[in-house]
């Protein structure tokens, strides 16, 4: 009985002391993430008459292909959208290419064995590892996400005010600008900051201080043909653009065919309102 | 009071007619149907509302031949519709915003109602109709948002089916019986989707009732007093269909911005992120026009209590007919309630944002009030306030106001 009570009185001390030294650390250890929202990037899809730029994509795609495909798959992408206008709009022999620079998995044969053939457009995009639970093992046990859709699963909230501005400025770039700013910036920890083990400081990072993902560029890392600068930013740029493409790889279809909407909904509601008012001119109401 | 009966002309006509009058009941209804010549936009809603039902029906409806209501296929077959399926990006952007297109005509609808009195005699049954059909669009519209299987619909799954287990005794039993497991798994998701696609056609039914009891009492209107002579009121045709016509076009031109330029602004990024048992979201919060029942939901710090405040909420617009205790309808003449009724507005809102915030705090705080004051507003203000109101005085006809009006005007006019 006494040694119970004993107990007690020790795991209550030790979860106050706990608790307070929680309190004490809290002052530089955040709590609220991520520490920075993104910078606000200009990007030529943005807006009423955005589009992509083909060059672009096509570079982020190199960008995606050099680095990041080596941990992070883009299991939804299919060689054929490559190619696809309104996208980075690779060539057809460019994308046949593309796609054969990858062995699939196919099968079974008529022997009932599985074989690996090269990739053809119409396959969508292997996956660097087998599984999750292969990715994690490999990247010190954070599964690496799936990148098909990430700039539409990113973005903080902006709150009720921002909120309204983005909804009258047509602000839908969120996502893309985390992307951007999380490629970009990394950077050392501030004093005093705990950063645990085998994880890389970052505050554009959205759940904590810091991720497993090492900075993934270095400035002239990834060879462009174009003569663009060969730098941290433009890098994060390019995949941070073709990343939004291939999350919405409709997106200038829609935005064209939405203004012609507009065209037409303008017109139908002025013939309406006019025929409204010719109506109901002879009635007092 | 009828305007001109319908005649058939043509000989098919006359055989139809006299075999199933379907065309001179359209007729009745829609081209001759008396309907009072004062009513303003906020009218118009109900057209939007027929509008938006049958959008949403017909958008779903191919979404359907292309989405797999299966767990480890929903997503990707979703992400499928928005890539490979011609148009399919539209059809799915359609949808998703439609619903808060559908939710927000609802809400100004209902507003409009409690406004003007719609709700009072004789359109009781009118207004309870309404409220099942609200009822139905949240189970239709969170079921849908489930189907998408990302981290939101999975975790927004769990947190409303895991509510049942808060019933006593069976709770646990009822929870395992709708999940069809012991977690919210491929089963659940499967009958979400049958029965997401079978509430759409039960409100529909309802909204069938809902017309036909409103062609029975007639509308009300701004002045809330009842028609008295033919002169009071239009023919439908063409006066409230082109007026409907009008007020759509310009609602289709917000629904339009939100679809073609703002896709994925009243979305939660996690939903693009596919379902995870493993990892809970840090905030699992439900779309914006479900946001004020969730945030009285969270205010309620005992889990079945705050159920049965949940279910309230919307029970007690049932009986609001009755609550209403004032023999004026429409505010215009009720200047007590008419303050209540933009305070009501206003903690409505407040309720909404409360439920996108973490229940904590200040905000847990600030809930807990307005929760209050939200059922303070129909058992004790409603019934309060249309007793001890004097109501100003009513025009004796809806002709007369409005040529009182527009007599008014000519001189100002002039």
């Amino acid at each position: 009985m006494g040694r119970l009570a004993l107990a007690v009185v020790a795991g209550l001390g030790l979860a106050t002391a706990y608790s307070a030294a929680a309190q004490e650390a809290e002052p530089a250890q955040p709590t609220h993430f991520p520490i920075e929202q993104p910078d606000e990037q200009r990007w030529s899809f943005a807006g009423f008459f955005g589009t992509f730029d083909e060059a672009q994509l096509q570079r982020g795609y190199q960008v995606y292909k050099e680095v990041c495909s080596i941990c992070h798959s883009m299991s939804l992408l299919a060689f054929r959208s490559l190619g696809e206008e309104g996208g980075p709009h690779f060539g057809e022999e460019e994308v046949k290419a593309l796609a054969a620079g990858y062995q699939v998995a196919d099968g079974p044969d008529e022997n009932g064995d599985m074989f690996e053939r090269p990739g053809r457009p119409y396959d969508r995009l292997p996956a660097p590892f087998a599984n999750p639970q292969a990715a994690a093992a490999a990247n010190g046990g954070a599964t690496p996400p799936d990148l098909s859709v990430i700039a539409k699963a990113r973005g903080a909230s902006r709150g009720v005010l921002w909120g309204l501005v983005d909804f009258f400025a047509q602000y839908q770039e969120g996502g893309v600008d985390y992307v951007h700013g999380l490629l970009t910036g990394y950077r050392d920890p501030p004093e005093g900051l705990v950063v645990p083990e085998g994880t890389y400081y970052n505050p554009y990072f959205m759940s904590a201080v810091s991720l497993k993902m090492p900075p993934p560029l270095s400035d002239g890392q990834v060879t462009y043909g174009d003569g663009s600068p060969e730098t941290v930013d433009q890098y994060g740029r390019d995949v941070a653009a073709f990343l939004m493409w291939a999350s919405d790889p409709h997106l200038v279809e829609r935005k064209r065919i939405g203004f012609q909407v507009f065209i037409y909904l303008a017109v139908f509601a002025g013939l309406m309102y006019a025929t409204k008012r010719k109506v109901w001119s002879s009635v007092a109401h | 009071m009828e305007h001109t009966a319908y005649q058939p002309k043509g000989r098919f006509a006359r055989w139809l007619e006299s075999r199933l009058p379907i065309i001179g009941f359209a007729h009745r209804s829609f081209v001759v149907y008396p309907t009072p010549r004062n009513l303003n936009y906020w009218w118009t809603f109900g057209a939007i509302l027929t509008f938006m039902l049958a959008a949403q029906i017909a958008t779903g409806v191919v979404l359907a031949m292309h989405y797999i209501p299966e767990a480890s296929m929903a997503f990707a077959s979703v992400e499928h519709i928005m890539r490979d399926v011609n148009y399919g990006w539209l059809l799915r952007y359609l949808h998703a915003n439609g619903a808060s297109m559908f939710f927000f005509a609802m809400y100004i609808h209902m507003f409009r109602s409690l406004y003007y009195g719609s709700h009072k005699e004789p359109r009781e049954v009118l207004w309870i109709l309404g409220v099942i059909i609200l009822l139905l669009m949240i189970m239709t519209a969170f079921m849908g948002y489930v189907l998408p299987w990302g981290q939101m619909s999975f975790w927004a799954a769990t947190v409303i089916t895991s509510l049942f287990t808060a019933i006593p005794i069976v709770g646990d039993a009822i929870t395992t019986w709708l999940w069809g497991g012991f977690a919210v798994d491929s089963p659940t998701l499967t009958r979400f989707y049958s029965l997401h696609y079978l509430l759409p056609f039960m409100i529909a039914g309802v909204v069938i009732l809902h017309i036909w009891a409103l062609h029975v009492v007639g509308q009300n209107n701004p002045l809330g007093i009842g028609v008295k002579s033919k002169e009071d009121t239009v023919r439908f045709t063409p006066h409230a269909t082109i007026k409907d016509l009008f007020g759509l076009s310009v609602f289709l031109i917000l629904y339009a911005w939100l679809t073609f330029f703002l896709p994925n602004y009243l979305g939660h990024p996690d939903n693009y992120i596919p379902a995870n048992p493993l990892q809970t979201p840090a905030h699992i919060v439900p779309e914006w026009y479900l946001l004020p029942f969730y945030a009285i939901l969270r205010a309620i710090p005992n889990k079945l209590t705050g159920v049965i405040a949940l279910f309230a909420s919307i029970a007690v617009l049932v009986f609001v007919p009755w609550l209403d205790t004032s023999r004026v309808r429409s505010a215009t003449f009720r200047p007590i309630y008419r303050q209540f009724f933009w305070i009501f507005v206003l903690v409505t809102i407040g309720l909404g944002y409360l439920g996108s915030q973490p229940p904590e705090g200040g905000y847990l705080i600030a809930a807990r009030l307005l929760t209050t004051y939200y059922f303070l507003h129909f058992l004790i203000i409603l019934p309060v306030v249309g007793l001890i109101e004097r109501p100003k005085p009513l025009p004796t006809s809806i002709t007369e106001a409005v040529l009182a009006k527009s007599g008014a005007a000519a001189e100002a006019g002039a």
